[in-house]
Order: structure tokens, then sequence, then C-alpha cells
């Protein structure tokens, strides 16, 4: 088994394949169907022994760094609007690169205005694993 | 008693509950639950008979279990007419537990996951921590692999070979945290070995034990690789290396070769030589010939290589490395350490660096960067 990491963006990545336009704008019964896929996403994951983790990010916070001896922290945002966002992710533990596509892909299609599958963009990223005891 | 001492009575538990009537399922997760209760209840009232002891609470258990489904009388009717197997030794009952947690059916994690819990006597929780997925995630990792082997008669016969590969795997693929599952695999092993009559079990047991001799001096203090070459041989255990070698000579001897005795007898020349200079690499190359004519696979033919380098000189190495997919997993990191001891450390340090960014693992990688780091320095002075 490998661990992998589906991450999903709010910006950032490929040109989105379908403008679904934000949330807020969607009917509520098309927020509740992507909730409810959402959440029924982590059940099957979970029933098949694949979940790790699952997390999801407010777009809020900022890039610190260090300032330097005896100076504060070095911070840089809110984030712009063009930058990279993450919005969350799960980690999953399958058998194969093969699997995770295959769940990345299925977690993509989430319903979106109408009803449709978004087509959003995953990144899915392995993990380093650990190393083999034989070597030779 | 220790946990160990334990755990080793739970196949032949859960083997007398199946003889009994049990299914496998009911009978593992009763077996379980009686451990829990030893855990607590043997430290001020040890048991004369922890066998009879364990089986008993476990079939305890098994009833309370069943009588508490809505189909009680069905079940309980099922278990009294079930017809009293023939007495079956307990040895048989551990060997077909073995082969019923590596059933072909099964994914590698799930044998692996099963194995640990049935055989192993390990906790789910331990297997999550050891595997590093949430609980609940493992529990149903091994409830669906219960489930899938639900329909398997236990006395069906099995495959040795299964079983191997699925130890093997707990021994090679394990995280490093509190469950330390080099020594449950060679603990399972051990077990195995003494009630089968296996050529490759045995060699399995003695390439472990050569490996696990190697530990203490495989990592630094700080977690970071140290390469067999370079490793303090001072440290490795020579008890764990003369038995090794013992269990491996009497395979050998039986003339059966396989791939795990192959592999064993590699490590166990490694073990022969006091200093990296003193191996005999000749002979190793010789046993990787019969690894490659024994599996065909190209990691040991990639081995084979390096080995070549070694015996007859780097250009030897890179010859046989030529012939090579370079998509293999570690090729680049082989290229660039022929290539270094070939006399050419500007191409050593570029595949170095090449070989760190597809490296599968973090101390990997970051050993492969330090070579890459060490040759870069020197080429700039």
């Amino acid at each position: 088994m490998a661990k992998y990491l589906l991450l999903k963006h709010y910006q950032g990545g490929p040109a989105p394949v379908v403008d679904a336009g934000p949330m807020d704008q969607w009917t509520p019964d098309e927020v509740n169907a992507h909730v409810q896929f959402m959440t029924d996403f982590g059940a099957r994951l979970e029933e098949t022994g694949e979940f790790v983790d699952m997390q999801a990010l407010t777009p809020d916070g900022a890039f610190v760094r260090y300032g330097g001896e005896g100076q504060p922290p070095v911070t840089d945002g809110p984030f712009a609007e063009t930058k990279d966002l993450i919005a969350g992710w799960y980690v999953i533990d399958v058998e194969s690169w093969d699997r995770a596509v295959e769940l990345a892909a299925e977690l993509s299609a989430a319903p979106g205005p109408g009803g449709k599958p978004l087509h959003e963009w995953l990144e899915v990223r392995p993990f380093w694993g650990e190393p083999p005891t034989v070597t030779e | 008693m220790n946990e160990q001492v334990l755990r080793d009575l739970v196949p032949a538990v859960i083997g007398v509950l199946v003889r009994r009537g049990a299914d496998f399922a009911p009978a593992e997760d009763a077996v379980q639950d009686a451990l829990v209760e030893a855990v607590r209840v043997w430290p001020d009232d040890p048991p004369r008979d922890p066998k009879g002891w364990l089986v008993t609470v476990a079939w305890r258990k098994f009833l309370d279990a069943t009588r508490a489904e809505n189909s009680r009388r069905h079940r309980e009717e099922r278990v009294e007419s079930e017809p009293t197997p023939g007495p079956a030794g307990a040895l048989d009952d551990t060997l077909q537990l073995y082969f019923l947690c590596a059933h072909p059916s099964l994914t590698p994690a799930s044998s692996v996951a099963l194995t640990l819990r049935a055989v192993g006597g390990l906790t789910t929780r331990q297997i999550a921590q050891a595997y590093l997925v949430p609980e609940a995630t493992m529990a149903q990792r091994i409830s669906r692999a219960k489930r899938t082997v639900s329909s398997v008669r236990f006395n069906q016969p099995g495959d040795v070979a299964t079983v191997v590969r699925v130890l093997y795997l707990v021994f090679n693929e394990g995280y490093s945290g509190d469950v330390d599952l080099a020594a449950e695999a060679i603990r399972l092993t051990r077990q195995l070995a003494a009630i089968t009559n296996h050529e490759e079990v045995a060699g399995l047991l003695a390439l472990m034990l050569l490996h696990h001799a190697r530990r203490p001096a495989r990592s630094r203090a700080d977690a970071s690789l140290v390469p067999l070459a370079e490793q303090d041989r001072s440290l490795w255990d020579t008890r764990l290396i003369a038995e090794g070698v013992d269990v491996l000579q009497t395979a050998l001897a039986r003339d059966r070769l396989g791939e795990f005795q192959a592999q064993a007898a590699i490590a166990a020349l490694h073990a022969d030589a006091q200093t990296a200079e003193e191996t005999d690499w000749v002979q190793i190359v010789e046993w990787y010939d019969e690894l490659v004519r024994l599996t065909d696979n190209p990691v040991a033919r990639l081995n084979r290589a390096v080995a070549l380098g070694e015996a007859d000189g780097p250009r030897a190495g890179l010859a046989a490395l030529a012939d090579l997919d370079p998509a293999l997993p570690r090729w680049t990191a082989a290229a660039a350490y022929l290539h270094e001891r070939a006399g050419d450390p500007a191409t050593a340090a570029h595949l170095y660096a090449e070989a760190a960014r597809t490296a599968p693992n973090l101390p990997e990688r970051n050993h492969l960067t330090r070579q890459a780091a060490r040759l870069n320095t020197q080429l700039r002075s």
C-alpha cells in the first residue's frame, strides 16, 4: 500500500473545465447535493479501508518567515487572488497509483450547478515511502 | 507471562473454536476479546493452563456474541448440529490459519492485516499504528478481508508460497513504529518453520535473520541510512547471523533451491565478510545468476549488475546495467555509483542528483543528495 494526497485548490492549477461560478450562487439543493457527495465519498473510503485523513482549509492565512535575530516574524498576506490556493485534501492509502487516480477522478465528479459533474482538477501526490529492509 | 507468549497461543485457540463449529470471523473476534481479558486478569491471577483458559473464555465470548445476534435460535442450532471434526492437531490448525490469512483472493495489504491479527494476535489498533492509518480504516480492512475468506473452507490445503510472500511483506515494508514489524515477521516465520518442512520458509527465515542482524548498523542516530559497505560490522548481531546461516545451510542441503534461499545466501556471504573489502563478490554474482534464473526479476538483474561491478570492475557493471531498463527503480542510483567507481565523478554527480529526484523514500533521497553534494564539492575545489 502507498499513501497519496488528493489536493483540492480554491484557485491555481490548470484552467477549470467547467465554469461553475462561486458556490454561493448555486441553489441550496445544488449545494446540499455537493456536500452530500463529499460526505459519501469519505464514507466509501472508510468502508474500503483506504481512508487516512480529510481536512478542509479556510481561504484565510498568510505566508510567514523568520525575520532574523530579535526581529518579529515577517508575514505576507492575505493571499492574492491569483495565487495557487489550497482548499483541502484527502489522504488515502491504496494499492497503486492507478487506484489513486481512479479515486481522484471519482472525487472530481462531485456535482455542481444542475447536478452536473464539476470536472474539477485535483492534484494527486505520492507520499514518500519507508526504506525497505532488504536492500541487496 | 509476556504478551508475545500469549500471542503465540492465538492461532491454536482460533483453531479449537473453528473445530468446535464456529465460523472463522466470529471465532477470531472472540479470541481477540479473550486476549483483552487475559491482559487484564492474568497479572493478578495467572492461569495454570493458559491455553485452556483462553479456549474457555473465547468459547464463552463466542457463544455470548452468537446469542446476541437476532437469529439466535438458528445459529445455536447450527452450532449444536455441527459435526465434531476429528482430533486434528493444534499445529495443523495454525498452518490452516496461515493459509486462510494469505488466501489468493485477498489483496496483499489485506493478507498482511489479517495475518497480523489472526495469526499474530495483534490488536487492530496496533496494526493501524504500524501502518499509519486510522484504527477505523484498519478495522474495515480486516473485516472486509474476513468477509472475503468467509466462504473458504478451513481445511482447504493452501500454498506455502503465498504465505511466505505475505510474511516477507510484513518484514520488508513496515514503518518503524511502536510495533516492531520486523521482529513480528520473524516470530511468525519461526512459528511457520516449526510446523512446515518447506525449504523456502527456512530460506525466508534465514533471510530475515541475516538482515535483522544488521539493523543496529543500518542507520545513524539521526535516522540517515548507512550503506552496507560503510556499516560498522562490529555492530552486527553475530548470534542472529549464526542462526541464519545454520537455518540456510540446512535448507540448501535439501537441494530444492528457491528465491528466498538464494537471497539468504547472498546475505550470508555479506555476513561472512569481516570488512567490505573481503566480500566474495564472485560468489555473490553466481547467486544473483541463480536468482535471475529462478525469478527473472528485473530488480535481481539490477542488483546483479552492481555485484558484477564489484567482482569484475565498474565497466563490467555499467555494461550489464546498459542492458536493463533505465526506468527500473534505483537504476540511476546504481549507474551513479558505478560511474564514480569508474573514475567519472562529473557524470556520477549528475546521476546521483537525478536519482535523488526519483528516490522512493526520504532517507534514500537524502542519501543520494549527499552523494551528489559530496562529488559536486570535490569537483569545485
